[in-house]
């Protein structure tokens, strides 16, 4: 156990692209943290350079109190989940879990006593005298993670260990993955693409685009202050609306923006912050045209089109509502669920 | 699809079975012919019935061989052809594997011209590089050894190429699963790609030794000493050597046998083959 410190790390590749940029994470010891973006935005390039699997080529990584810019993947006392779980095929489950034990000699006796506990722990017991082809999807994904937990490492690294799974079965895992890494209390970094894996998951969350970091915060810190208007639209689905603060300013009386500094030329309103109604005092007052009316069971999904704005808006409600599609529909928007950002630099403003 | 149509059974099988006669009609007169006594053939007509010296003929080739024309007993060539074929065999399959090895999972400078010279040499057999290589093993003074035989034959583009093909569909992650597990490349090798890929091995093994068996020209060339025959070169020796005719009977006994070590390799590798296939999975 330990923690993970990531000094300005950056990698470029040969042909000098840029894949990571500058990337500052103090990994507490016992955190998980979340990787998580959109595809190509260096989240899997970072997690592979913490393994040792990419060269770092700018900045320091320290696990402890070690440097280990320069150290091989075994040598860094970390282990890792794979996204295709990456199990020895010619290998029995049981020979899966204990080959990295046996490269590193540990006794007979030792191996079997981890691999017996690992298997108890995940619920594979009965399965490791098979083969992985014999295995389900989520069975192979346990028999990745218990190749990690037998090793007992200072750190585990998941590479999208879920996204091979279906729906339902990830869901289940992801509990999973994560009151075994509570209970464990193993410092844990996790990469993903699922914004919502990442909110469940993360004691921390690192949004990356474009090789840089976005934000660092708690899940809640994000979602309810996002610090870009990227962050702001990657995190919560549906995503959150941006409306244009002069079409705003243009529909309701000034006082309901007042607050909203000068500057800021797009507003953001997360689609469960609008209230069917007409507005309460102080509030924001908007009304549009309902396009499409998607019920979700527990929740409903409204599309509504305001006149005189392009792109349309998404509402989220706790209930469906009895309303026909084509009808005008007024909202309420507190005045202190307004996001307000700075278009050109993608910054918030307050 | 095809219609399970009574005809259209009858036709395939009828077309299969000619196939197969044809196939078999060669080794069907060869073994006849290793049955009957010497003038038999003088007279210019192939008998189609087993004759009655089979025992007698097959005694003589094993053990006295053709003494007047110069060739030794079969024994001795059987298991110098043995050791040729395995030498050449195992010595392709470890070279092939290690290039591949390293051609796929190393990045080194040259890499790519590396592999095109190897491929390259798949446009120049045996036959043409015959002097030369004749050349450099005479002043190696490798005539007449077991490593004259093999050596300048074990090279091979074609199981590099094999084993490098196969190789590069083996998902990366297994590797860097391993380097996370703390196995070097050496132990990667040996303890994942290897019993990975025990099925081409099996298959390359039945190519390349019958490859090695059949070699005619080479061995030929380098082995004055009949303590080096090998069986296919000692066949040849039979029909040509001495001063009367060839002695078909035992020509034919000689071949029979010598056609026996590839089948049983290939009988005994098709079991391997087939465990293969059917329990190792990517």
């Amino acid at each position: 156990m330990a923690s993970i410190t990531l000094d300005k790390l950056g990698k470029v590749y040969a042909g000098n692209v840029r894949a990571v940029t500058d990337v500052n994470i103090d990994i507490k010891d016992g955190e998980m943290i979340v990787l998580v973006g959109p595809s190509g935005c260096g989240k899997s390039t970072l997690l592979r350079m913490v393994a040792g699997l990419e060269t770092i080529t700018e900045g320091t990584l320290k696990i402890g109190d070690r440097v280990v810019n320069h150290l091989e993947p075994a040598e860094r006392d970390i282990a890792m989940v794979f996204q295709n779980y990456a199990l020895y095929p010619h290998m029995t489950v049981y020979n899966n879990l204990a080959y990295g034990l046996k490269n590193r000699r540990f006794a007979k006796s030792e191996i079997d006593r981890r691999v017996k506990e690992a298997a108890e722990m995940l619920q594979i017991g009965q399965f490791l005298d098979r083969k992985p082809r014999q295995l389900s999807g989520g069975q192979r994904q346990r028999v990745a993670m218990g190749r990690a937990l037998v090793r007992e490492p200072a750190a585990f690294l998941f590479d999208e260990p879920l996204s091979n799974l279906d729906a339902k079965l990830r869901v289940q895992m992801r509990v999973e993955i994560r009151q075994l890494q509570k209970r464990l209390g193993t410092t844990s970094l996790y990469v993903t693409h699922d914004q919502l894996e990442a909110l469940t998951m993360a004691d921390r969350l690192v949004v990356l685009n474009g090789g840089r970091i976005e934000q660092i915060g708690t899940p809640m810190e994000l979602y309810s202050r996002p610090e870009t208007v990227f962050v702001a639209g990657f995190i919560g689905s549906p995503a959150m609306n941006m409306l244009p603060s002069d079409y705003l300013r243009g529909l309701v009386a000034a006082e309901a923006l007042a607050h909203v500094p000068a500057k800021a030329d797009l507003i953001g309103i997360r689609p469960e912050d609008l209230a069917l109604g007409p507005a309460q005092e102080g509030a924001l007052a908007l009304s549009g045209r309902l396009l499409l009316l998607e019920p979700a069971g527990a929740e409903s999904h409204l599309h509504l089109s305001f006149e005189g704005m392009a792109d349309t808006i998404t509402v989220r409600l706790p209930h469906v509502p009895d309303v026909a599609e084509g009808a005008m529909l007024n909202f309420s928007v507190p005045r202190d669920k307004l996001h307000p950002f700075d278009r050109e630099s993608g910054k918030r403003l307050a | 699809m095809v219609e399970n149509n009574r005809w259209g059974n009858f036709f395939a099988h009828l077309v299969l079975i000619l196939g197969v006669a044809i196939v078999i009609f060669p080794v069907y007169v060869a073994i006849i012919a290793s049955t009957h006594p010497p003038g038999t053939f003088i007279r210019g007509v192939m008998p189609l019935l087993p004759g009655p010296n089979a025992l007698e003929n097959y005694k003589t080739v094993i053990t006295d061989g053709r003494s007047r024309a110069g060739t030794p007993p079969i024994g001795g060539m059987l298991w110098n052809s043995f050791v040729m074929a395995m030498a050449i065999t195992i010595g392709k399959l470890s070279i092939s594997l290690l290039s591949a090895f390293a051609i796929v999972y190393f990045r080194f400078p040259f890499r790519i011209f590396f592999f095109w010279i190897i491929f390259l040499t798949l446009m120049l057999p045996v036959e043409v590089r015959i002097v030369p290589t004749f050349q450099v093993v005479a002043d190696l003074g490798m005539l007449n050894s077991f490593a004259g035989l093999s050596i300048p034959l074990i090279a091979s583009a074609t199981a590099t190429f094999l084993f490098r093909q196969f190789f590069m569909t083996v998902p990366e992650e297994l590797m860097e699963a391993a380097r996370v597990d703390g196995a070097g490349p050496m132990k990667f090798f040996k303890d994942i790609l290897l019993p990975l890929s025990i099925t081409n091995i099996a298959s390359l093994f039945v190519i390349m030794f019958i490859y090695g068996w059949n070699q005619y020209l080479w061995p030929l060339l380098i082995t004055t000493d009949p303590e080096y025959y090998t069986i296919v070169m000692g066949i040849q020796r039979m029909v040509t050597g001495g001063d009367s005719e060839p002695l078909w009977h035992l020509v034919m006994a000689t071949v029979v046998l010598a056609a026996l070590p590839p089948i049983l390799v290939i009988l005994f590798m098709q079991r391997l083959f087939v465990k293969g296939l059917t329990e190792t999975e990517k």
